[in-house]
């Protein structure tokens, strides 16, 4: 753990932060997509770009999420205010991936991009880890944590393994898995390997 | 670049080329990096200059030959080729180049031969791609005799009414329009005569998932995805997706050619 008087002024200056503004602020990732689509900087195939790029993103939130609970635990930095928005940022950026995915990419194709789902096992991997996020998604509010009670922390345990089938999709996808995906990987692994080892301290 | 005055073809789609700017911006070319705005960006220190192909094995008339002598006695073409990449997506580009049977027939071919293997450059020091793992460093393709003998087979060096830019393969590169795109090796620096089939990069590397043969052929999926529809690069957000055809369109010109064989089999 860092020392407390790093962390103290830390959390201090985070208290501040409400989390509308980590709402605000997880929209300017989807507004520089946009800006670069309009202006021709998303490069010669946008499709793949956009769809890309929100996968990527989605991404970072994920392991963003994942690393929130390490981050007090080791470094003493108190994030848990933001857990919400950023596991709601991570799905709904997972969303617009798969909507560009059928809209985009298979020019909704449905009978194609089923017969894809189904047949390659990378976007059986992808689709699945979204099914999985949609249970968080939809119990992320204050209503469904009273309702649920315990059951609430039980269902949230699906992040792992969606995060997991998300980072293999990831990594699937790529005709040679660049080093990139190959550190996504170990982050995620690390992110892991520090969460299960604490259970047992 | 001098202009380049070439010929037109008979070969040539009326289909409308992709933009300079698409055909140099958007590459495969995992010598300079792994993603496709990579080669653009690093291949300008690859130097190109001067250039020999080395032709070897079952030829009359083996030896290094510069790139200079190579082209003297050709008559360039500009062949307007519809190109489809394995990973579904599509371009069509004005490629400018000559039938690789007309350097094969110089060479002199002895009957004994049966396909032809190529290799790229290897020269970690300008193409940084090479240092990282994951290929086994230089890229190599191959053809039967009877595909680079086919009319549609050109070595290319140039696009447009340009020498080929480096993020392409430059300076001379094989064309063959009716196979995915990786079967078509830039930046050549050797060229063999065998009587056997010559391992290939991408097949040595996933054999399941790329074939020797590696004909454009809609209703052989590659195991991760689809080949019945592709992208055409360029046609914008919302164009969607447009139907793959066998043969990438060629099947007049090379059908004949696998006549008989099973084209699940040798994919």
């Amino acid at each position: 753990m860092i020392s407390a008087t790093l962390s103290a002024p830390i959390n201090t200056a985070l208290r501040r932060v409400p989390s509308w503004a980590v709402y605000l602020a997880g929209l300017i990732p989807l507004a520089w997509v946009v800006w670069l689509t309009l202006t021709g900087g998303i490069g010669v195939d946008p499709v793949k770009a956009i769809e890309h790029r929100l996968g990527k993103i989605a991404l970072w939130f994920l392991i963003g999420g994942l690393a929130i609970t390490p981050a007090r635990r080791f470094l003493g930095i108190n994030l848990i205010k933001y857990r919400r928005a950023i596991g709601l940022l991570a799905f709904f950026y997972v969303a617009l991936h798969l909507i560009a995915w059928v809209v985009l990419d298979m020019g909704m194709l449905w009978a194609q991009a089923a017969a894809d789902l189904i047949k390659r096992p990378y976007l059986f991997f992808g689709i699945t880890a979204f099914v999985l996020l949609i249970p968080l998604a939809v119990t992320s509010n204050n209503a469904s944590i009273r309702k649920l009670g315990k059951n609430w922390r039980r269902i949230h345990m699906l992040v792992y393994p969606a995060v997991a089938l998300g980072v293999i999709h990831y990594l699937w996808q790529m005709k040679v898995i660049s080093s990139e995906g190959w550190l996504w990987l170990g982050v995620f692994i690390a992110l892991m390997a520090i969460r299960f080892r604490s259970f047992r301290w | 670049f001098a202009s380049i005055d070439a010929k037109p073809s008979k070969f040539s789609t009326d289909a409308k080329p992709n933009t300079l700017k698409e055909i140099t911006s958007y590459n495969n070319f995992y010598e300079f990096g792994w993603d496709k705005s990579d080669p653009a960006q690093y291949a300008g220190q690859l130097v190109t200059d001067p250039w020999s192909i080395e032709i070897d094995g079952m030829v009359d008339k083996p030896g290094s030959y510069p790139l200079d002598d190579i082209l003297k006695p050709v008559t360039l073409e500009q062949r307007i080729y519809r190109f489809r990449c394995v990973e579904a997506w599509s371009m069509v580009v004005p490629w400018i180049g000559f039938e690789l049977s007309s350097l094969l027939n110089r060479v002199g071919v002895q009957p004994s031969a049966k396909y032809v293997a190529f290799q790229t450059l290897y020269r970690p020091e300008q193409m940084p791609g090479q240092k990282q793992g994951g290929i086994d460093w230089p890229y190599v393709e191959g053809l039967r005799i009877d595909e680079a003998m086919n009319p549609l087979t050109i070595l290319a060096t140039g696009l447009y009414d340009e020498e080929m830019p480096n993020q392409n393969g430059a300076p001379i590169r094989l064309i063959v329009p009716w196979k995915y795109g990786f079967k078509s090796i830039k930046s050549i620096v050797k060229i063999s005569l065998t009587d056997k089939q010559p391992p290939t990069t991408w097949n040595q590397l996933q054999p399941r998932e790329y074939g020797f043969y590696a004909n454009v052929n809609p209703k052989v999926d590659h195991p991760r995805w689809s080949q019945a529809t592709e992208r055409r690069v360029g046609a914008g957000l919302f164009a969607g997706r447009q139907e793959t055809l066998m043969f990438n369109g060629y099947g007049d010109e090379v059908a004949q050619l696998y006549k008989g064989m099973d084209l699940a089999k040798y994919y």
